[in-house]
């Protein structure tokens, strides 16, 4: 029996009809079963249900939950809720408004009408308050925010005209500081049928306003709270008869940032009449301490919707203050990738610390004609890699990048974490663009040319990346390698735990180097500050030790003639860039600088801004006397030739590249 | 006279409509609109649209009416094996609502979840018929990894009603291919006495809430309970006869946000009464015979297998949402079949039915060999 190797239809269609016979029946009863339930709701107990109907409508009341604080590291408070009057609706307690004789839309439209004879009314709030009102009928919807007290007073007068209208209390957000860190902290707006989408709706049935950016929208789980609800019996006419049950609302967490505000505020005036970012961490654990993208804006413009004469004026303003540069912003880096690469080429074993390389001015491709030319026409001689860092020796890159191959090029900035997002808790971060030959192929549908990676030996070309990711590939070189997340949220303090909790900081792979790979490459970086380097006069008497390395990111192509800042159009000028850390020998602080279109290169225009940032942080942070000497203990290398603090600029005859 | 008034390709599509199927599914389909007019609250652009679902609805029906088993058949293996690998990208790559992540973007948002409740029973239909049947115990034993596969995987998401839909459409055609009375009746003793340990070990919170909240509702009024409690109330207070048409208040609270969609029934039941009920369950009761019949007419194993199991699990969905709404079940977001406000629904139902046309036996019109 039990190896039929014949397949008998007549067989398998009678247990076919057996098997649905005895599921019908099963079937049968299921339904009688349901059906009997049925029956017992509805004839046994229909005294008890039909009581709890007519008498009691029981109604569940919303309370909404405080939104959480933020604070930054110092316990500034930099986002706050303050009381505020709002009109509220509940299209339920409408009733019958053009006397057809039943309750529908059409009578909220006529209602709405009405009101706004009475007091103004804005036309987005309108729109959404109808949307809403289609789906909640018993519950008290938001139609008008921040009620003078002449309105709140013309209200209280024609109430009796106006059932189901409220003003009530409640808890609004504001930013006290206005337009500083206005990119971090972001602002909260009121909820759209977008935001209802992915979010708990009977949790945010209370809520009115949502984080829409930054900070608040990125931890908008913390800062929301949970809801509570009352659960109330009403009568047929809807008046209050008891209270059945109440839950209090949790409130939201209240959140501490890493930010430093009086660094940021420092930051900010740094890039006064300029557009640009800075970008300051702690390399110990990825905290960011100042994160300043200028112009800024005021977030208090949107709490309860922009107008549209603020809005435009926003959108037209061409310095694009709603542009976050420190995070969306992506530029070439430049030469301050130089380190970085550096380090790379020693891991790949392409170059040796004391292995040297002739710079006649120019570097060129065997059999080619073509010069990529080094900033110095003259040429640095013959050059090893510190050498090279402190005088920012374009020859002695475009070799080491032209032998890595850009493969391991690419692969070795990957672990800087160039071309990928940092994963900063901030919202829409750029990944910036780290080019490989696959990008190309399939972005510009031609191969990868030998000189497109000598190009991205010094940060030009298609290279491009943001601010954070440069300060982020900072600390690592000030870390040796260690390499953690940034984030700005630094730790949280809960109703129920007084206590701050501090996050741990998340950690990524290491970048592995020999000790004095790192060692040899921070020297160079160190000697970039000192005499014959390209920032000397921003190390001028600091009393601590700076490792830091300039830069500047090519806007505009010449063909030939020579660059001068003060002849061409300001939108053309060059980027100037600088990253550094402070103390070289125990780094507290790391930072990315950026000032767009700049009267100067990054020697000149934007290493004092990072050595102010430095100034204002450690000693103000640690004091003088904390902090070792500079000049006095270390050993200073004789420069032959003392280039002008602004030379690296005056080079580049490239052809126009990508980036600008 | 009609003949003249339709394209002859139409008139030979229409024959493989069962007309009897068809009447039954407009009366429900009428009596479900009319509920949701009444659950919008005369809001009448909900109800056209629900109608825009039901005609893609026909349209999808007359469509798969026309495909043979043999040609479907074919289609299992396929339709499974997509299936199974778009839920493992969903895992890696879905985009997540409310903390589950059931979806893929493809220009828009699609649940591959949905496509799973049809292809397990295909691919379990189209393995039995390749076995001699009853089936041996290894072939039970790899009918089941076929169902536990994307079972699990959509627990994952997580969507624990899908999950139980999909596996039940599976069991259904192994219940059908002929297992063993003892083995099933094994599996169920075996069934109750997991449950209680699924319940302490493998449950999330919030189902295990859900699970509280049946066994004693008045316990949890400010939660899940509060939704429970108030559809006992809208349809307990319907009594016999019913409130009337767009008469209920109680299923016209806020107290559900899902009252055109998964709690549809509380306002039927409240407007309606016991006899309104009656009617209905004996119109459910009549399309899921008519399918089990056209089911057991069906021209091969498979087309009797995927027939069968389509046909049961309609039922199974039946049972599921008016166990919950009444209070006999768990809270698991499961529409009433046809009723409810929802294209998707909507649409695969349909489907399912003109699936379970297009397994009769077709009628021999030309004899090649004779």
């Amino acid at each position: 029996m039990s190896d039929r190797p014949i397949k008998l239809e007549r067989d398998e269609q009678h247990m076919f009809n057996v098997r649905v016979m005895v599921a019908g029946v099963f079937i049968l009863f299921a339904l009688l079963g349901i059906l009997g339930r049925v029956y017992q709701l509805q004839v046994s107990d229909y005294a008890k249900y039909f009581d709890l109907s007519v008498q009691h409508y029981q109604k569940r009341i919303p309370i909404p939950p405080n939104r959480g604080q933020i604070y930054d590291r110092n316990g500034v408070l930099l986002a706050d809720s303050h009381t505020q009057y709002v009109l509220e609706v509940v299209r339920d307690n409408i009733g019958d408004e053009n006397g057809d004789g039943k309750s529908t839309l059409a009578d909220v439209d006529l209602f709405v009408e009405r009101l706004g004879t009475l007091i103004p009314l804005v036309e987005k709030d309108v729109r959404l308050f109808k949307t809403q009102a289609r789906r909640f009928k018993y519950q008290p919807i938001p139609l008008r925010g921040n009620l003078t007290e002449e309105e709140q007073a013309v209200l209280a007068v024609n109430a009796p005209r106006f059932r189901g209208a409220k003003v009530v209390k409640r808890m609004e957000r504001y930013y006290p500081l206005v337009e500083t860190a206005s990119h971090v902290i972001g602002y909260v707006g009121r909820i759209d049928a977008r935001d209802l989408e992915r979010v708990d709706k009977i949790e945010y049935t209370g809520t009115t306003h949502i984080g829409k950016s930054g900070v608040e929208a990125a931890h908008e789980d913390r800062l929301h709270g949970k809801a509570g609800f009352e659960l109330i019996e009403v009568d047929a006419h809807g008046k209050k008869q008891k209270e059945v049950g109440k839950e209090e609302p949790v409130g939201g967490q209240e959140l501490f940032l890493g930010l430093d505000i009086n660094l940021q505020i420092v930051a900010e005036n740094l890039l006064k009449n300029e557009r640009g970012a800075i970008v300051a961490m702690d390399p110990s654990n990825g905290e960011v301490l100042a994160l300043a993208s200028v112009p800024t804006f005021d977030p208090n413009l949107f709490i309860n919707g922009i107008s549209q004469k603020d809005y435009s004026a926003l959108r037209e303003d061409p310095g694009r203050p709603l542009f976050n540069r420190a995070l969306q912003g992506t530029y070439p880096p430049g030469s301050t990738i130089k380190p970085m690469v550096g380090v790379a080429g020693l891991i790949e074993g392409v170059i040796t610390p004391g292995s040297r390389v002739y710079d006649p001015g120019f570097f060129r491709l065997q059999g080619q004609k073509h010069a990529f030319r080094c900033w110095n026409k003259k040429g640095h001689g013959s050059v090893d890699l510190k050498y090279s860092i402190q005088q920012s020796c374009d020859t002695y890159f475009y070799d080491l990048a032209y032998r890595m191959g850009i493969d391991r090029f690419s692969a070795g900035m990957r672990q800087f974490g160039f071309g990928e997002k940092t994963g900063i808790d901030l919202p829409a971060e750029a990944s910036g663009l780290m080019p490989s030959k696959e990008w190309k192929e399939k972005r510009h549908k031609r191969s990868w040319f030998p000189g497109d990676t000598v190009n991205i030996g010094i940060g030009q070309g298609y290279w491009l990346a943001t601010p954070l990711q440069l300060a982020h590939a900072t600390t690592i070189m000030a870390n040796r390698g260690v390499r953690l997340k940034p984030h700005v949220l630094r730790g949280v303090r809960t109703a129920r735990n007084q206590d701050e909790s501090i996050l741990k900081p998340e950690p990524f792979p290491s970048v592995e180097a020999k000790d004095n790979y790192w060692t040899l490459t921070i020297q160079g970086m160190e000697n970039v500050m000192r005499p014959g380097g390209t920032a000397r006069s921003s190390g001028d008497g600091a009393s601590y030790r700076i490792a830091g390395k300039t830069g500047t990111a090519q806007v505009f192509g010449l063909a030939g003639g020579k660059y001068n800042a003060k002849r061409i159009a300001k939108r053309l000028r060059d980027h100037a860039l600088f990253v550094g850390f402070a103390p070289a020998d125990n780094p507290k602080i790391a930072v990315a600088v950026i000032v767009e279109n700049a009267m100067g290169g990054g020697g000149t225009a934007a290493a004092p801004l990072a050595r102010k940032l430095m100034d204002a942080y450690l000693l103000q942070q640690y004091g003088e006397n904390m902090l070792k000497p500079a000049g006095a203990v270390v050993h200073q290398e004789p420069v032959s030739e003392t280039p002008p603090a602004d030379a690296e600029k005056t080079t580049p005859k490239k052809k126009k590249q990508g980036g600008e | 006279m009609i003949n003249s008034l339709l394209p002859s390709w139409l008139i030979v599509a229409l024959q493989r409509v069962d007309a009897v199927l068809l009447a039954a599914l407009s009366l429900l389909i009428f009596l479900g609109l009319a509920t949701l007019y009444s659950a919008s609250d005369g809001e009448i652009e909900r109800v056209q649209r629900q109608m825009v679902h039901f005609s893609i609805g026909l349209g999808v029906m007359l469509i798969f009416s026309q495909i043979s088993s043999k040609t479907l058949r074919q289609w299992s293996i396929w339709l499974y094996g997509i299936g199974v690998v778009l839920l493992i990208l969903v895992l890696l790559i879905g985009v997540t609502k409310k903390g589950a992540t059931r979806w893929l973007y493809i220009g828009i948002d699609i649940q591959p979840s949905e496509i799973l409740k049809l292809a397990v029973p295909m691919m379990l239909a189209y393995y039995f018929s390749e076995k001699p049947l009853p089936p041996r115990f290894i072939d039970i034993v790899i009918a089941l990894v076929l169902v536990l596969v994307p079972m699990l995987l959509v627990m994952k998401q997580p969507d624990l009603g899908t999950a139980l839909l999909i596996a039940t459409s599976g069991f259904f055609v192994i219940y059908l291919a002929g297992m063993s009375w003892w083995l099933i009746g094994g599996a169920i003793t075996f069934v109750t006495v997991a449950a209680p340990l699924l319940y302490f070990f493998g449950m999330h919170d919030y189902q295990r809430r859900r699970v509280d909240t049946l066994l004693n509702p008045e316990s949890d009024l400010l939660g899940t309970g509060y939704h429970i409690y108030q559809s006992k109330i809208a349809i307990g207070s319907g009594g016999a006869y019913g409130k009337g048409w767009m008469q209920g208040d109680q299923g016209h609270l806020d107290f559900l946000p899902e009252r055109h969609t998964d709690f549809i029934f509380a306002i039927f039941g409240e407007e309606f009464g016991l006899v309104g009920n009656l009617i209905l369950m004996g119109l459910y009761l009549f399309i899921i015979w008519r399918g089990l019949y056209l089911a057991s007419k069906g021209e091969d194993t498979f087309a009797r297998l995927l027939g069968g199991s389509l046909s049961v699990s309609f039922f199974f969905y039946l049972f599921v949402n008016t166990g919950m709404v009444s209070g006999m079940l768990p809270v698991v977001g499961v529409p009433l079949p046809l009723v409810s406000y929802g294209g998707t629904s909507v649409v695969t139902l349909m489907m399912a039915f003109g699936i379970i046309m297009g397994m009769k036996k077709r009628k021999r019109i030309y004899q090649r060999d004779g």
